[in-house]
């Protein structure tokens, strides 16, 4: 099943799977938030945002309505 | 002859850059401002062998060429023009050990301008506690370049780096990647329309629009109109670009780096479970802001004590010393007193910075814009808002100039607008004599009623700038990009060097910046507060002679009579008696107004305009009190400072724009007169209709 980023609980990790959308913006994956990834959500804000992750070893927080347009499969 | 060459160091913010700017540069250095805009530029010397001097540039940090923000978009200004004094004859890639990987795409960048770049890998000492190894030749050879592998904690390998810099010319200009089999065809057709510019340049300057907005780019104008792709497109390219680049990245590290995961000891996700967990880590913020607070109020009362007597007495011996005249005046009464206004804040201003840059250089400041940020959101600003609010119990002006990371030009405007309201150092002469006036001193709970009031204000204030925030957010349609993506760094030790040298160098910009202004306003004070037109200043002697001739009044007294006489006279005693019908509805006396008028420059000067007016030579607390408590109200009767008048007076400081420095600060950050001026009109109306309303409703 197709899971977004937004998706993921305290601790689970996914494969970034899909990030094209425009709605992403071009710094994220710069920063290494590519398909292919693996991505760790490490920690959530009250309220569920930001979200703290770590993606491919490189540790971010970005807000829930960034993490809603990037898919992942959950491992 | 010593020959001079631009060295430039670029890399991702939190890689330990200002480090090895640090390690190259020490006390050498000196901070301006880009011409035009408020981006800081840090510059100094480094002397490498045979006499030949560097001259360094920290640009900002940034993770790539495509610009995203004022900082970042700075770098590439100056990498695409050639013509720019201090364009790079060598570019120095910093990296961190850890994030090798994402420094990387930005050195492809970089290698594509074919620009000279030499590698840093930085924090070389915590490779063996993490587990990573390094084949440096085989990385040497896939990027065609030179790394030094440095460690500026352990301070190793940084003569290493020096003789690399030196040799410069032996690095090779050559790109180290092909990205444009991106789309073939676009970028032939971009390189036949622009046979003589390099492509990679070329393709920079058209995607800067798409991310960034207009940018100034004298050589090349004619690219803005080969448009054959839309912004989306593009957008799509230059996604493809940053996987293709990672792509040529891995397969670099596949041979050149090697982890062990099983050696990594990981104290940082210790750490964040406590420092980021929803109820502890607000606690622990909680904790820290009071140490702070702490040591802002308490820690500098001594030096600060020290310094105002020191100017003091300085501004006596000037006067007991200097021949008489205007000119020993202007220096007693204007220039010193008001340089002792500007030198007092240096400890409040010097303990701030220290604790922000130990927060900053340690990590922690990250962990708090991610606990801050969806509270923040709410109300139009960013988690790395908070920064700034809390600066400003200090002092608004470094608080707006810490704005200046908030990527989104709309949360940024808003934190510079809403920043004044926090209750600033300078609003606490103003409250603590009118509180011990007005508020009994009885209890509530144990609390004290004047310490609740304080409180209270403190509270009005940081609830005003957050509510104003929200209407800011509703009224302003300003289009700006509202994304946020904070990295997390790693904790780490602040190393002393980098702590004292911020707090010296803030410290210093802010004594110069704001100095110039509050000194220009304290002369100009000086001068309409000592002349007047007419005979009632001109004869003042005179008249309060011949007017008291039967009171046998002592010396000292007499002459507080004639100098309050000349002040009630003088220009600025003119200008308090115009605004008396606009200023009674609020409760005030002429008096007051002027102490209102010429507080305007700066809030603290309210207390020592009004131990003038009430005659008192010296700033004693109790005797102004004393006096203050003694007036009466000419209209009403009664003290005029009672409760109604009292509460009135501090809603007025409490919202009133009175802080010349900050007007002028905001100009500078916003880059317009415009913001400015709102500020201090809305302000000011605000406070008028506060005080107004208050007054009215307890006289």
């Amino acid at each position: 099943m197709q899971n977004t980023l937004a998706h993921l609980k305290r601790g689970e990790r996914g494969v970034i799977t899909d990030v094209s959308s425009i709605h992403i913006p071009l710094k994220l994956l710069e920063m290494g938030c590519l398909p292919g990834n693996l991505v760790k959500l490490v920690q959530l804000a009250p309220f569920k945002d930001p979200m703290y992750l770590n993606i491919n070893g490189t540790h971010l927080a970005i807000r829930k309505e960034t993490a809603i347009h990037i898919l992942i499969n959950k491992i | 002859m010593s020959k001079q060459i631009n060295v430039a160091l670029i890399g991702n913010p939190n890689t330990g850059k200002t480090s090895v700017f640090n390690a190259l540069t020490g006390l050498n250095q000196k901070v301006g401002n880009y011409p035009g805009i408020t981006v800081e530029k840090k510059q100094g010397i480094c002397k490498l062998n045979r006499g030949v001097k560097a001259h360094i540039i920290d640009l900002p940090g940034t993770y790539s060429l495509n610009a995203s923000s004022l900082d970042e978009n700075v770098v590439i200004e100056l990498l695409l023009n050639k013509n720019d004094k201090d364009f790079p004859d060598i570019a120095v890639v910093v990296s961190d050990v850890e994030n090798l990987k994402r420094n990387l795409l930005l050195f492809t960048q970089i290698k594509d301008l074919q620009i000279p770049t030499i590698l840093v890998i930085n924090m070389a000492d915590r490779m063996k506690y993490k587990g990573i190894s390094l084949d440096i030749e085989h990385l040497e050879v896939q990027l065609n370049t030179k790394i030094a592998l440095i460690s500026t904690r352990k301070n190793e390998g940084i003569d290493y780096l020096k003789q690399l810099i030196s040799n410069y010319k032996d690095i090779s200009k050559n790109a180290c990647s092909n990205v444009f089999d991106i789309d073939k065809d676009y970028f032939n057709s971009l390189q036949q329309a622009f046979p003589n510019q390099l492509l990679y340049k070329l393709w920079l300057v058209i995607t800067q629009d798409v991310n960034f907005g207009k940018t100034d780019r004298n050589e090349i104008d004619a690219i803005a109109d080969f448009k054959t792709k839309s912004k989306a497109d593009l957008k799509r390219l230059q996604q493809k670009e940053t996987i293709k680049r990672y792509q040529f990245i891995n397969n670099v590290l596949k041979k050149g780096l090697t982890i062990d995961t099983s050696k990594a000891k990981d104290l940082r996700s210790k750490l964040d479970r406590v420092l980021t967990h929803k109820i502890w880590g607000y606690v622990i913020f909680f904790f820290i802001l009071l140490i702070i607070f702490q040591a802002i109020y308490d820690w500098s009362s001594v030096p600060m004590d020290f310094i105002d007597n020191t100017f003091a007495s300085l501004s006596e011996w000037t006067k007991n010393h200097l021949p008489q005249g205007a000119f020993t005046d202007l220096i007693a009464e204007g220039i010193i007193p008001g340089l002792g206004g500007i030198v007092i804040f240096i400890p409040q201003i010097a303990f701030l910075f220290l604790f922000i840059s130990i927060l900053e250089e340690s990590g922690y400041m990250s962990r708090v814009v991610f606990l801050m940020d969806n509270i923040m959101k709410r109300f139009g600003l960013s988690g790395k808002s908070v920064v700034p609010l809390i600066s400003g119990t200090a002092c608004a002006i470094p608080a707006i100039m810490a704005t200046r990371n908030i990527e989104s030009w709309k949360e940024r405007l808003i934190t510079i607008l809403v920043t004044p309201f926090t209750t600033c150092a300078a609003r606490l002469p103003v409250y603590l004599i009118i509180i011990s006036l007005v508020i009994p001193e009885g209890r509530f709970f144990g609390l004290g009623y004047q310490a609740l009031t304080l409180m209270l204000l403190y509270l009005i204030g940081f609830g005003t700038a957050v509510t104003s925030a929200y209407f800011l957010n509703k009224i302003l349609k300003i289009k700006s990009k509202t994304f946020f993506v904070v990295e997390m760094p790693n904790y780490k030790l602040p190393l002393f060097k980098n702590v004292a040298l911020t707090v010296i160098e803030k410290t210093k910009s802010f004594v110069f910046g704001a100095g110039k202004i509050i000194l220009a306003i304290s002369i100009i004070l000086w001068f309409l507060a000592s002349y007047g037109p007419g005979e009632n200043f001109n004869n003042a002697e005179n008249i309060i002679k011949t007017e008291y001739a039967s009171n046998h009044l002592s010396e000292e007294h007499l002459e507080e009579k004639i100098a309050s006489y000349k002040l009630e006279h003088s220009f600025i005693g003119i200008a308090g008696r115009t605004i008396e019908p606009i200023i009674s509805p609020l409760g005030y006396d002429w008096k007051i107004g002027i102490a209102i008028v010429s507080s305007f420059a700066a809030r603290e000067v309210f207390v020592g305009t009004l131990a003038t007016i009430y005659s008192v030579g010296s700033d004693d607390e109790a005797t102004i009190k004393n006096r203050m408590a003694a007036e009466v109200n000419p209209i009403l009767g009664g003290p005029l400072f009672n409760f109604a008048s009292g509460i009135s007076l501090l809603l007025f400081y409490a919202f009133a724009m009175q802080c010349m420095s900050t007007l002028a600060i905001v100009k500078r950050e916003t880059n317009s007169w415009k913001w400015p001026m709102w500020q201090l009109a809305i302000m000011s109306t605000f406070a008028y209709i506060v005080a107004f309303i208050a007054f009215q409703l307890l006289k």
